[in-house]
């Protein structure tokens, strides 16, 4: 086998492991979207401050430490405790879905029968505050985010695909679980909604609010539920990636990465976010590995976008979008 | 028609029909400077095909959303089983036994027709968010039973050939069909019915009047309707109320309505001369 080959299905492996990961920003999107009919671009900024909570519950840091010491002019920083890694998960679940339910009360609730272009500005202003709140809580600072996640190279498929190529894959053990734990996410997430009496009632109020009314499920307790799930889908993104490069502003913007992922998947899928996520993953991955060098590489920053500006012309709904039907 | 007392009475077709189950007591609804509803009262009668019937715009769908909930009334009240009802959301309303139809269909389009008459089972069943996300014991065997429930209403309905089709596809009076097999599914105490026949061909007419029919006798549901084509109302219910730019301007048995003169005018137009 050729090398050339042979470093392909490398980057085609990596590729699909990078896909995963946008893969699962993109669900967040897509749950609330379905949902609610709300294109949530706080979902970056959300991953961000879970995973800036999550440090901070288990450093035991006290938040807005850096207000109160300048109000009170004390000097408090830790609680002087270190959480596991489980329980620190747990308690910013638990946060996350305070943080949904603040967000449809104060929010959301007062906006019900809004255009979706004035719900779109609204989650640009929650995406701002909230960026601003997790600095002022936690600290701007970048932050190393350690759960127990393994790292490093995967001996075993180093091992193996040297014996057989001559050339050990670089596969990176964070994206073998990222990949696993992603899996399982989706996987329930299906079960939840096709299977369950709160998983049907969340498809009933995606689909007609009035017709919701009328079978007696009440919305806002649905809203704050798939803010809730969209919340938690940040945290596992959150925690992914802030292993990965540390929690830092950056990590917000995912949200754009998702986007491209959006259009390729549709807006209302669930594996169509999935199956996006992979494309783009893979795409971006072997385009840089087989045109980059000719065009001075750097690629990446741009494939996914002219790929999603392609679907836009030929296939506006995406691949797995609900078809755009006019009745005339 | 007999003796109507008001601990009931027997129709000459042999169904029993009880006490007052709902009243409105002095309802009055503005939008805001528009009057909709002005000072209406009636009662519902447990086990009876009760309609509103009324001209185009005669607020006829406002009182139904009055009762459904979706429209708050800025003066009156309403007594259901007995007691006044405090203000109450739509679907705090659902969740006390009142199901509803609407006049332009609000299905889940997406949904299968199992799906779709499944949600309106929602409230019947009482499993946690919990016990119903590690979906084990308990939760499966209320899905079952819930699914069985359902099933006889679709069997009922004679919608069983299109189980599992989108809603979507269907045509206009199968949907009009399947919105009233996921209203019985609730087991209402009352069943709300938004112009059930409108938009339909003759046929379908006569299809959704036998439903109505035997929906009221089988399981002995209150149902309160309304339609604005008197001749199918006149056949169908017990007791009509007329309405007419928003007043109650007749109520009765239907032969009492048809020689009502306030009604024939409402309906024929009167001459101003």
């Amino acid at each position: 086998m050729s090398d050339q080959l042979v470093y392909a299905m490398e980057v085609f492996l990596n590729g699909l492991m990078a896909g995963v990961l946008y893969a699962l920003v993109a669900l967040g999107f897509v749950l609330i979207y379905k949902a609610s009919g709300i294109f949530n671009y706080a979902q970056g900024v959300m991953a961000l401050f879970s995973a800036a909570t999550l440090v901070g519950i288990m450093k035991g840091q006290v938040p807005f430490s850096h207000l109160i010491n300048a109000i009170f002019d004390t000097d408090v920083h830790h609680f002087g405790w270190h959480l596991p890694a489980l329980a620190g998960i747990l308690l910013a679940a638990a946060f996350m879905v305070l943080l949904a339910w603040m967000v449809q009360k104060f929010v959301f609730r007062h906006l019900v029968g809004q255009e979706p272009i004035i719900l779109f500005m609204a989650t640009i202003g929650l995406a701002y505050f909230l960026e601003g709140f997790s600095d002022l809580m936690w600290g701007s600072e970048i932050k190393k985010l350690d759960v127990g996640l393994p790292q490093g190279i995967n001996l075993w498929i180093d091992e193996t695909t040297f014996n057989i190529f001559d050339y050990g894959f670089f596969i990176d053990n964070l994206d073998i679980v990222a990949t696993v734990i992603a899996a399982i996410l989706v996987f329930a997430l299906v079960l939840f909604s096709q299977y369950t009496k709160q998983g049907r009632a969340m498809r009933a109020v995606a689909d007609d609010h009035q017709a919701a009314l009328s079978v007696g499920i009440n919305l806002n307790f649905i809203w704050v539920m798939v803010w809730s799930l969209a919340g938690f889908v940040a945290l596992v993104a959150g925690i992914m990636w802030g292993t990965k490069s540390g929690v830092q502003f950056s990590l917000s913007l995912i949200a754009l990465k998702a986007l491209p992922v959006l259009m390729l998947g549709g807006f209302t899928s669930i594996p169509g976010a999935i199956v996006g996520g992979l494309i783009i993953g893979v795409g971006e991955k072997l385009f840089e590995f087989a045109i980059g060098p000719m065009v001075g590489g750097a690629t990446e920053n741009w494939f996914a976008y002219v790929l999603a500006l392609i679907f836009l012309v030929f296939r506006p709904q995406g691949l797995f979008g609900e078809k755009i039907i006019e009745r005339v | 028609m007999n003796d109507m007392s008001a601990d009931g009475y027997v129709t000459e077709d042999g169904r029993k029909i009880g006490g007052t189950l709902m009243e409105m007591k002095n309802i009055t609804l503005r939008f805001g400077g528009v009057k909709a509803i002005t000072d209406i009262s009636f009662d519902i009668r447990e086990g009876e095909i009760r309609a509103i019937i009324g001209p185009n715009g005669a607020g006829k769908s406002s009182m139904l959303n009055v009762i459904s909930g979706f429209y708050v009334p800025q003066e009156g009240e309403v007594w259901y089983k007995g007691a006044r009802r405090p203000q109450m959301k739509p679907y705090e309303v659902a969740q006390q036994g009142i199901a509803r139809t609407f006049q332009n269909i609000a299905l889940f389009e997406g949904m299968t027709v199992l799906d779709n008459v499944m949600t309106g089972r929602l409230n019947k069943m009482k499993t946690g968010l919990l016990s119903q996300a590690i979906w084990k014991g308990k939760a499966e065997r209320e899905e079952v039973e819930n699914r069985e429930k359902v099933e006889k209403i679709i069997d009922f309905l004679e919608i069983q050939a299109i189980r599992k089709t989108p809603v979507a596809r269907l045509p206009y009076g199968l949907k009009k069909r399947v919105e009233l097999a996921r209203a019985l599914a609730a087991e209402p105490s009352i069943l709300l019915l938004d112009e059930p026949m409108a938009g339909m061909n003759v046929e379908e007419k006569e299809d959704m009047s036998r439903f109505i029919l035997d929906v009221n006798d089988e399981f002995g549901t209150t149902i309160c309707l309304i339609e604005h084509d008197m001749g199918v109302v006149m056949d169908l219910s017990d007791r009509v109320v007329v309405m007419d730019y928003g007043k109650k301007i007749g109520d009765g048995t239907p032969d009492e309505v048809r020689s009502n003169q306030a009604v024939i005018d409402a309906y024929l137009g009167v001459s101003h001369d």
